[in-house]
C-alpha cells in the first residue's frame, strides 16, 4: 500500500507587507507521514508562512513543492483541491449551523437539496471510524470550546485531506483533551495517512507528540531539526535569540497574611442569559497571587465582569478587607480596587482617544487633573501621561496618539500602568501576557511580582497554566462557573488541575 | 340570552380580521425575516409596503387586473430591495440608516406617484369564499379568505424548510452568521445579501398590494400605519423563525382586529385604546425580549442591531 500522506518542501520562501519583511527565505521540509512543529514567538512570522502556503497570501518569492513536484497554490480553494487542509486560529465553523450543516457545507459540493437522512448516515459512519465524537444535531454555539476544535479538525478529515496544517490549535483545550486530539493525530501520521505541521508555543506538545521541528525568528529560519535531538532549553534560545529577559524580582515570604478579598456565593448572568458564574467562593490574601486557571467560557470573564463593575451582581456578596463591597467607581477608589480585562484594547480603553486620555480615566474627575471642579487641566493630563510613560516604558509617539496605535504589549503595558501605578490594595486581572513577546511578558510579570511583593491581594484569571504555575502562591480552578480545586501552588499538580478544568 | 350570539361575533370578527390583518404582517415579516438571516437589517420595508401598495392599485385601476397589480407592486418592492442591497454594498455604510432614508424614499414616492389614484375604484382580489356552504352570511363572510394569506402561510413553510436543507438556504444562514467563514469558503457576501435583500422588498412589495387590493382594500395615505416597522420586530419575537413568523402575524392580526371587531357590536368605548393593542403588543414584546443583560437568542451574529 502506498503512503497517502503528502510532503511538503517549502523553498527560500518571502513575504513583505510594505516596507515590513515578515517572512525572509524560509526553508522547511515536512516529509511524508511526519509531524513537524513550527515554533517562534508572537509575530515570528508562523502564520504568515502557512497562509503563504494555503494561498491566503501570495509569497513574493520561493517555491512549494508537494511529493517533490512544484506546485503553485493560488487561493485556498486550490490547496483544498491538492488535499492541503488548514485549522486556523479563530473558529471557522458557524455558529448557528448543526455540527452536521457545518460538514456538509464545507465540502466544494454541496447539493442543491440537501438528503438529510442520507448525509446524516454517511456522517455518522465517518464519525465511526475516528477514534472521538462530536455531537452532529446541536448548533455550534452550544457546544464547549475543546468539542468545536475536535469537529473542526474532525471538518478537516472528513474533507479528506492528507497535509493538515494547525495554528496553535490546542490553546482552547485542556490539558486532557490536548493530548486526546494531538494522539489521533500522531497515529494517522504513524500510519501514514497524514502529514501535520503544527504551529504551537507549548515545548511539552513539542517533545511528546512530534518529529520535527523549524523554530522562526523575526520572519528568519534560525534553526530546527529533529525533536529527539534538541533539548527544550536549546529551542527556548533560538525562539528568543539575544533578548535579554530581565530578571525576575524574588518572591518575598509574608508568612501568613489577613484576608483582603472575600467573595461569597456569587452568581452571575452570562450574556446568552444562562448562569455563568455559579455559588462561587474564593478568598484573597494580602500580598498573594491567587491564580485561577480553567478552560477558556468556564465563567472566568463573567467573574471579572463582576468584581470590575461591568455586570450585575446576581446574588452573593463581595467584602474587601472585611467591608461589604459594590464595585462601583467611587468605592473602587476609595478600597483601591483595580482591574484589567482580558485584551484590554477592546475592553479597558477607548481606542479612538489619546494615550494621555486613556491613562487619565481612574484620576480625571479629581485634582490636579481636574481643576475647580469642572474644568480638566490638559498640562496636567499631559505630565501625568508623560511620567507614566517613562516610568512603564511605554513605547508611543507621543502622549496625543491614538490608543489603537500602539502594538499589543505597550497596550498592556499603558493598562497596567494606569491601574497600578498608584495605592493598589486589590488587583483583579485576565490573560495579561495572552499574545505578547517574551521581553513583554517577563515585564508584566515582574511587575506583578512587585507589586504582590508591596502586599497587594492579586486575583490572576489566566489560560496559561505555566503562567498561573510561576506566578501563583496558590491555585484554584474554575470550571462551569464554580471553583473545582484549590491548593497552594507547592502542593499543585498539572494532572489534578487537568482534571479539575474539565469539570471532574 | 343576549349576550351570547354577541360573543360569538366578536369571536368570529375577530378570527377573521386575525386572518386579513395578518397577511400584510406575514409578507413584510417573511421578508425582513430571510433579509436578516442574510446579516442586514432594512428598516425601509415600511416606505416599501407602502410603495407596494400604490404601485398594485395604480395597476389594477389601469389594467383592470388585480393579479398583475400584485406582480407589479412585488417587482416594485424588488427594485428598493436593490437599491438598499447596492447602497449597502458600498463600503462604511450603515444598513440602518439607509433603511431609515429608503423608508422615507418610498413612503415619498408613492404619495408623489399615487395622488391622482386616490379617488377613483381598482378591482379588488377576490377571496375563496370557504364558507358558503353553511349558509350563514357571518361565517360566510369571515371564511372568504384572500389567497395571498394561504400564500403567504406556504411560503413560511418552505422558507423554513428551505434554511434547513437546501444548499441556498445554508449559504444565506452561513453569511448571516459568519462572514469570516463564508468568506473563506469563496461566497460573495455582497451578491448574497443584495440578492436577499432585493427577495426580502419583494415580499413587501406584495404585502402592499393586499393592503390596497383586498383589505382595507383601498389606496389613500393613510393606509399604513406602521406595519411595516411592526413587523421588523415581529421578526425579532418570532426569532427569526419563518414558522414562528407565521404564528406571530396572526398573533399581530388579532390585536389589530380587536378594534373593529368590538366595534362591530356597538362596543365603541374604548375605541381608541383597542386600536391601539398591535403598538401596546408591539412594546410589550420588545420589553419582554429585549434585554441589555443578554444578546438576543437566536439573532444571526453579523447583523448591525446585534452586535
Ligand atoms: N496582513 C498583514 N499586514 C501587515 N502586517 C502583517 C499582516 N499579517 C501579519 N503581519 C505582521 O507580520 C508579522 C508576523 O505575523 P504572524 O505571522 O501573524 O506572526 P505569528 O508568528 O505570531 O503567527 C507580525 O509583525 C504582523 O504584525
Ligand atoms: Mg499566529
Amino acid at each position: 500500500m502506498t503512503k497517502r500522506a503528502l510532503s511538503i518542501d517549502i523553498l527560500g520562501m518571502g513575504k513583505r507587507f510594505g516596507a515590513f519583511q515578515a517572512l525572509d527565505d524560509v526553508s522547511i521540509s515536512v516529509p511524508a507521514g511526519s509531524f513537524h512543529a513550527l515554533l517562534g514567538e508572537n509575530g515570528a512570522g508562523k502564520s504568515t508562512l502557512v497562509k503563504c502556503l494555503m494561498g491566503f497570501y501570495q509569497p513574493d518569492g520561493g517555491d512549494i513543492l508537494l511529493n517533490g513536484k512544484q506546485v503553485t497554490i493560488a487561493a485556498p480553494r486550490e490547496a483544498r483541491a491538492l488535499a492541503i487542509g488548514m485549522v486556523y486560529q479563530h473558529f471557522t465553523l458557524v455558529p448557528s449551523l448543526t455540527g452536521a450543516e457545518n460538514l456538509v457545507m464545507a465540502r466544494a459540493d454541496v447539493p442543491l437539496v440537501v438528503d438529510w437522512a442520507k448525509e446524516t448516515k454517511a456522517l455518522n459512519d465517518f464519525l465511526d471510524r475516528m477514534p472521538f465524537r462530536v455531537p452532529l444535531d446541536l448548533p455550534l454555539s452550544g457546544l464547549a470550546a475543546g468539542q468545536k476544535q475536535k469537529l473542526e479538525i474532525l471538518k478537516q478529515l472528513y474533507l479528506n485531506q492528507r497535509f493538515l496544517i494547525l495554528d496553535e490549535p490546542t490553546s482552547v483545550l485542556t490539558p486532557n483533551e490536548a493530548t486526546e486530539i494531538l494522539g489521533l493525530l500522531r497515529g494517522m501520521t504513524q500510519a501514514g495517512d497524514l502529514t501535520v505541521l503544527m504551529i504551537t508555543h507549548k515545548f511539552r506538545e513539542v517533545t511528546e507528540f512530534c518529529d520535527g521541528v523549524t523554530v522562526l525568528r523575526r520572519g528568519r529560519k534560525v534553526g530546527g531539526g529533529l525533536v529527539s535531538e534538541l533539548t527544550t532549553d536549546a529551542m527556548a534560545k533560538l525562539m528568543i535569540g539575544e533578548t535579554q529577559v530581565p530578571k525576575r524580582a524574588e518572591r518575598v515570604d509574608h508568612g501568613v497574611t489577613p484576608i483582603m478579598v472575600d467573595l461569597i456565593a456569587l452568581y452571575g448572568t452570562g450574556d446568552d442569559g444562562l448562569p455563568a458564574v455559579k455559588e462561587l467562593d474564593l478568598k484573597v490574601h494580602e500580598g498573594e497571587i491567587l491564580g485561577l486557571a480553567g478552560v477558556s467560557g468556564n465563567g472566568q470573564v463573567e467573574l471579572l465582569e463582576i468584581l470590575a463593575g461591568q455586570r450585575p451582581l446576581a446574588e452573593g456578596r463581595i467584602f474587601v478587607q472585611g467591608k461589604p463591597f459594590t464595585p462601583k467607581r467611587a468605592e473602587m477608589d476609595l478600597m483601591k480596587v483595580f482591574s484589567l480585562p482580558e485584551e484590554p484594547l477592546k475592553n479597558a480603553t477607548a481606542p479612538r482617544m489619546s494615550v494621555a486620555e486613556n491613562l487619565a480615566f481612574r484620576s480625571f474627575d479629581k485634582a490636579p487633573l481636574t481643576k475647580a471642579r469642572w474644568f480638566l487641566s490638559g498640562k496636567e493630563i499631559r505630565a501625568k501621561a508623560e511620567a507614566l510613560i517613562e516610568r512603564y516604558n511605554i513605547r508611543t509617539r507621543s502622549p496625543e496618539t491614538p490608543m489603537e496605535a500602539l502594538s499589543g504589549g505597550n497596550v498592556q503595558r499603558a493598562v497596567l500602568a494606569r491601574e497600578i501605578s498608584g495605592d493598589v490594595a486589590v488587583l483583579v486581572i485576565a490573560n495579561p501576557c495572552f499574545g505578547l513577546d517574551f521581553a513583554s511578558v517577563a515585564d508584566i510579570r515582574g511587575q506583578l511580582l512587585a507589586l504582590r511583593n508591596k502586599g497587594t491581594a492579586i486575583l490572576l484569571i489566566s489560560e496559561d497554566l505555566d503562567e498561573i504555575l510561576e506566578l501563583s502562591d496558590r491555585i484554584a480552578v474554575m470550571s462551569e462557573g464554580h471553583i473545582t480545586y484549590l491548593a497552594p501552588a507547592g502542593e499543585a499538580d498539572r494532572t489534578a488541575i487537568g482534571h479539575a478544568m474539565a469539570g471532574h | 340570552m343576549s349576550q351570547d350570539p354577541g360573543v360569538w361575533t366578536v369571536l368570529l370578527a375577530i378570527f377573521a380580521g386575525a386572518i386579513r390583518v395578518s397577511t400584510p404582517f406575514l409578507f413584510v415579516s417573511l421578508g425582513e425575516c430571510l433579509t436578516e438571516k442574510s446579516g442586514r437589517v432594512n428598516l425601509g420595508l415600511e416606505g416599501t409596503l407602502i410603495f407596494g401598495a400604490m404601485s398594485a392599485y395604480a395597476t389594477a385601476y389601469t389594467t383592470g387586473s388585480p393579479w398583475l397589480g400584485v406582480l407589479v407592486a412585488g417587482f416594485a418592492g424588488l427594485s428598493l430591495g436593490v437599491l438598499h442591497g447596492l447602497l449597502c454594498n458600498l463600503p462604511r455604510i450603515n444598513d440602518v440608516a439607509v433603511g431609515i432614508a429608503l423608508m422615507l424614499f418610498g413612503t415619498g414616492l408613492a404619495f408623489f406617484f399615487g395622488k391622482p389614484f386616490i379617488q377613483p375604484a381598482a378591482p379588488r382580489l377576490p377571496g375563496i369564499p370557504l364558507g358558503d356552504w353553511t349558509g350563514n352570511t357571518a361565517i360566510a363572510s369571515a371564511l372568504d379568505i384572500n389567497p395571498l394569506f394561504f400564500v403567504g402561510g406556504a411560503l413560511a413553510w418552505i422558507m423554513a424548510w428551505g434554511f434547513k436543507t437546501t444548499r441556498w438556504g445554508l449559504i444565506v444562514r452561513m453569511v448571516g452568521d459568519s462572514a469570516a467563514a463564508a468568506r473563506a469558503m469563496g461566497y460573495s457576501l455582497g451578491r448574497v445579501r443584495l440578492i436577499c435583500t432585493a427577495l426580502g422588498g419583494f415580499l413587501s412589495g406584495i404585502g402592499g398590494s393586499f393592503l390596497s387590493l383586498s383589505y382595507p382594500g383601498s389606496w389613500n395615505e393613510g393606509l399604513s400605519s406602521g406595519q411595516g416597522l411592526i413587523a421588523v420586530a415581529l421578526v425579532i419575537f418570532a426569532r427569526w423563525n419563518p414558522l414562528r413568523c407565521f404564528v406571530a402575524a396572526l398573533l399581530f392580526g388579532g390585536a389589530g382586529a380587536l378594534g373593529p371587531a368590538l366595534q362591530s357590536i356597538g362596543v365603541s368605548q374604548g375605541y381608541y385604546l383597542f386600536n391601539a393593542a398591535p403598538y401596546i403588543l408591539t412594546l410589550l414584546i420588545m420589553i419582554v425580549s429585549v434585554s441589555p443583560k443578554r444578546s438576543l437568542k437566536d439573532a444571526p451574529s453579523e447583523l448591525s442591531i446585534t452586535r
